[in-house]
């Protein structure tokens, strides 16, 4: 049955990634792009070399497979975690603050950051929890407000003095080389991006560390429990609040992990902000790629790394580049077919399958 | 034979269902079953749970497409793909479990799908509540088309649920289980207008597990047994007991077997309890009981007379404002559901669906949603799956959860009646010094009930207490030590449970008694 259900799954989010394909076509057409050219490109692009392959699958996919998995996560609990952009900054200024300021040598340094990313994250998720549970404010509403209370705090941190880097720049230090994770000089030369960093195995372990705490945990039970049905769950005496907490919390960190691991493989450093940077809003749109399954999440995070790093890049056979607009066309049809996919799926069952139950 | 049941012998066929199969995987849910209902006829469907009714009701309505089978509806054969299909042909079916939208009035959920316009847009709502109105008046239906669905009786809602049927133009109504969640009131109401409704010329064929509303109600039962057609009848020639045993298949003990013995301890005390209600009126007013170790304490009443409330507070999903409750000589006032399971409270909610399951997962996880943290189910935080489903498996043996084999299945696909097994097998199987049952025998068939009554009597024999309240009068008589009668928050009356007759329970829960104190 469940095997039935992930099948299903499958088949619509393939449907919806072929129907977004097939707009972005139409869009490129009228546009005046070849969309066959365009593809093409697209395709080739990702799979050129293994650095092309490093950038789409390592430095551009890390963040998103965090940032999906956090989102993932709180859907399965029954939260919509729509605070993770937040929680990206928080983790991404704490890398930063112990990066570029705790000395300490790397073995130390490292963990370390990774810890502040995390406790942060817990921090940040975990309070809007609280805050539901302790006042019965809305999550949703906390965790808007609470993207924006990051977002200024981090334009307010990075311009401060000590912080900034100074010389009317508008980023911060940068992190100690003791900090950094990029692992580019492990390879030989140009054989990957230039910031190629091992969070992608950090990633990949917690995306393995979720699937265990979901599937195979007294906790993932009793925090599903929750998410499906609170009544039942409050009855049989779990401690409805204290899920949504925990759940807010690990959540969080997943959030706020995705925003350390960049600071400390990809960026260095923390820039002023113009606008919300949507790593975390992006992970919605991962996670519903993903069937907010954790698995599905790592492809689904893969794919959408490899997207944003095709569509910087898409150029026609003689040479006019493709706005990266397209690629943002696509993804977001794809989000829309996969949200309306219930509705073919009931349409499906009506005509003779099976139908929900009495 | 009187006139008007020579009349509906001879009317025109309204549906006809013929050896229907509908499989699911390679479970035969329906397995050749027939039925033929007359214009005009209230046709009953009897059978143990999971026998099949609401699987062949729902092939009726178009929710499930038959595996084999025909279907012809006043004489001509159809092929009813989908509930559009069914409303079409003038089939409305009211569901086991009510489909209602609940922040939205009466009209609104009733139109809701086919909103009569005005223009583009605009809803004509003066229309759609003068016609809810005039429908609700012809029948005797007695609904208040204004009125919010999350402020109205359960009773009610069914009859909402019925207008909305009706609305659509049903000549022949389906109802799955309607009196399952009715206080006996309601019930002869609901009786009272389903006979309105067969004299307008419509057709209702009704699902029940409730034989005495089958002789009060039906012309003709047909009786399935785990999927298997067995026989139609007319409900004039049988007993309640020939019904019984047809549909069990074997015969089937109405007594309950209980020996007298000595009581125990005092193991749940309240004195003095006073709550409130969701509109924050006093509903439990200075109320006193006691339940002893080896002691069955039924409690008679009303509903809304605070039952619903005391039992809530008992079980921590509510705060009383005022009194005393020691369990066990413990003080167990205003504690946690948590703290209060773990003092020796357990409970079978009256609410299975919204307290007592998880329908998204399976049955072994249900079984254990307050263990789950106990050896040998865990270790570590690391649940170990294979006692879990051992666990399961015995369980579902003992209390014949079907079918069989259903353990990993998801507790939304069993049947309703199986439902109420699984929390039953689970809060029983918890042996807690106190076990508190709310309605646990709503929705079971004869045959199942009969095994209920025999699991809470074995709880008293063992020395356990047992607080039960029920709307059914008949079951609080024939399990309880003693009846308290329960009126406007208050206990009344306390009667030995072998002396209690139904006249006089009736009279004292109508705040006819004597009063105390
Ligand atoms: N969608 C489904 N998938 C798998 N099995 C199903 C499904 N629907 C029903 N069943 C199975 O078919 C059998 C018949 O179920 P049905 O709901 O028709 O029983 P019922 O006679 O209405 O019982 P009750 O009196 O308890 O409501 C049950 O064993 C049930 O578990
Ligand atoms: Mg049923």
């Amino acid at each position: 049955m469940a095997k039935k259900l992930l099948k299903g799954n499958f088949i619509y989010t393939l449907f919806a990634i072929i129907v977004g394909f097939a707009v972005g076509a139409i869009a490129m057409g009228v546009a005046g792009y070849n969309p066959l050219e365009a593809y093409g490109s697209l395709f080739g692009v990702v799979f050129d070399t293994t650095k092309t392959m490093s950038y789409s699958f390592i430095e551009y996919a890390t963040p998103y497979i965090l940032t999906g998995l956090s989102v993932a996560f709180s859907f399965k609990t029954g939260i919509f975690n729509i605070g993770a952009e937040g929680q990206y900054v928080m983790g991404s200024v704490a890398a930063m603050l112990v990066g570029a300021f705790v000395p300490a040598p790397a073995v130390v340094l490292i963990p370390l950051c990774i810890l502040a990313s995390v406790a942060v994250g817990v921090l940040w998720g975990g309070l809007v929890g609280y805050l539901k549970v302790r006042f019965g404010s809305h999550e949703v509403l906390c965790m808007i407000m609470f993207n924006w209370i990051a977002y200024y705090l981090s334009n307010f941190l990075v311009l401060a003095d000590g912080i900034n880097v100074g010389g009317g720049k508008t980023w911060s230090h940068s992190i100690q080389d003791a900090a950094k994770i990029t692992i580019t000089d492990w390879f030989p030369k140009n054989a990957v991006s230039s910031r190629t960093h091992f969070g992608i195995v950090i990633a990949i372990l917690c995306v393995i560390a979720i699937y265990y705490i979901i599937n195979r945990t007294t906790l993932g039970y009793r925090l599903k429990a929750v998410g499906y049905n609170r009544s039942a769950a409050e009855y049989a005496g779990i401690n409805a609040n204290r899920c949504v907490i925990v759940s807010l919390a690990i959540s969080g960190a997943l959030a706020s992990l995705a925003g350390g691991l960049q600071v400390m493989g990809v960026t260095y450093k923390v820039t002023q902000f113009a606008a919300q940077e949507s790593y975390g809003f992006n992970g919605i749109t991962v996670a519903l790629i993903g069937a907010t399954n954790p698995i599905g999440t790592l492809i689904a995070g893969w794919f959408f790394g490899a997207m944003k790093y095709a569509g910087t890049r898409m150029k026609l056979l003689d040479g006019t580049r493709v706005p990266k607009e397209i690629v943002d066309i696509i993804m977001g049809c794809i989000v829309f077919f996969i949200a309306i996919s219930n509705l073919f799926r009931a349409f499906v069952m009506n005509r003779g399958k099976k139908g929900g139950k009495a | 034979m009187s006139e008007s049941e020579r009349i509906k012998k001879d009317a025109p066929i309204a549906v006809e269902m013929k050896n229907i199969v509908k499989m699911f995987g390679s479970f035969r849910a329906n397995d050749g079953v027939n039925l033929t209902v007359r214009k005009g006829e209230i046709h009953a469907i009897l059978g143990e749970n999971g026998a099949g009714k609401s699987t062949l009701m729902n092939i009726l309505y178009g929710l499930y497409q038959p595996t084999s089978g025909t279907i012809a509806i006043n004489g001509k054969q159809v092929k009813i793909d989908g509930p559009n299909k069914a409303i079409e042909l003038g089939i409305g079916m009211v569901h086991q479990h009510f489909m209602l939208v609940q922040p939205f009035t009466v009209t609104e959920n009733i139109i809701l799908g086919m909103e009569p316009m005005k223009s583009v847009g605009r809803v004509n709502m003066k229309a759609a509540r003068a016609k809810v109105q005039e429908i609700s008046e012809r029948y005797g239906l007695n609904v208040n088309p204004d009125a919010k669905i999350e402020d109205i009786s359960v009773g009610m809602q069914q009859r909402a649920e019925i207008l909305k049927v009706l609305y659509r133009g049903a000549d022949i109504l389906i109802l799955d289980e309607p009196t399952s969640s009715l206080t006996p009131q309601e019930i002869v109401e609901l009786i009272h207008i389903m006979h309105n409704l067969t004299k307008e010329g419509k057709t209702i064929i009704i699902i029940t597990h409730k034989l005495k509303e089958i002789k009060e109600s039906a012309d003709k039962c047909t009786i399935i047994r785990q999927g298997k057609y067995i026989d139609t009848v007319d409900v004039a020639d049988v007993s309640e007991h020939d019904l019984a045993s047809m549909m069990v298949g074997r015969n089937v003990e109405f007594v309950v077997d209980k020996k007298e013995h000595e009581f125990g301890d005092v193991a749940l005390k309240i004195e003095g309890l006073y709550a409130k209600d969701y509109r924050n009126i006093d509903v439990v007013r200075g109320l006193d009981l006691q339940v002893r170790r080896g002691e069955i304490v039924g409690i008679a009443g009303i509903d809304g007379n605070g039952q619903t409330e005391l039992v809530e507070v008992l079980t921590g999903l509510r705060k009383a404002t005022q009194g005393k409750i020691t369990m066990n000589g413990k003080d167990a006032y205003n504690k946690t559901p948590r703290e209060l399971f773990d003092m020796g409270i357990s409970s079978i909610p009256a609410d299975r669906q919204k307290h007592g399951l998880v329908l998204d997962y399976s049955v072994e996880e249900n079984l254990l949603l307050q263990n789950i943290d106990n050896a040998p189910y865990s270790k570590h935080g690391a649940i170990n799956f294979k006692a879990m489903h051992e666990h399961a498996v015995e369980l579902t043996q003992k209390f014949d959860v079907r079918p069989s084999g259903c353990e990993g299945n998801p507790a939304g696909s069993l049947s309703g009646g199986n439902q109420q097994k699984v929390i039953i097998a689970r809060e029983v199987t918890n042996d807690k010094d106190l076990l508190i049952a709310v309605n646990p025998t709503r929705g079971l068939d004869v045959g199942a009930i009969e095994y209920v009554h025999r699991y809470i009597v074995d709880q008293r024999n063992k020395g356990k207490a047992v607080l039960l309240v029920s709307f059914e009068l008949d079951e609080v008589m024939s399990l309880s030590d003693r009846i308290d009668v329960i009126f406007e928050g208050k206990i009344v009356d306390s009667i030995p449970g072998s002396e209690a007759d139904e006249n006089q329970l009736g009279l004292l829960m109508a705040g006819g008694g004597k009063t105390h104190g």
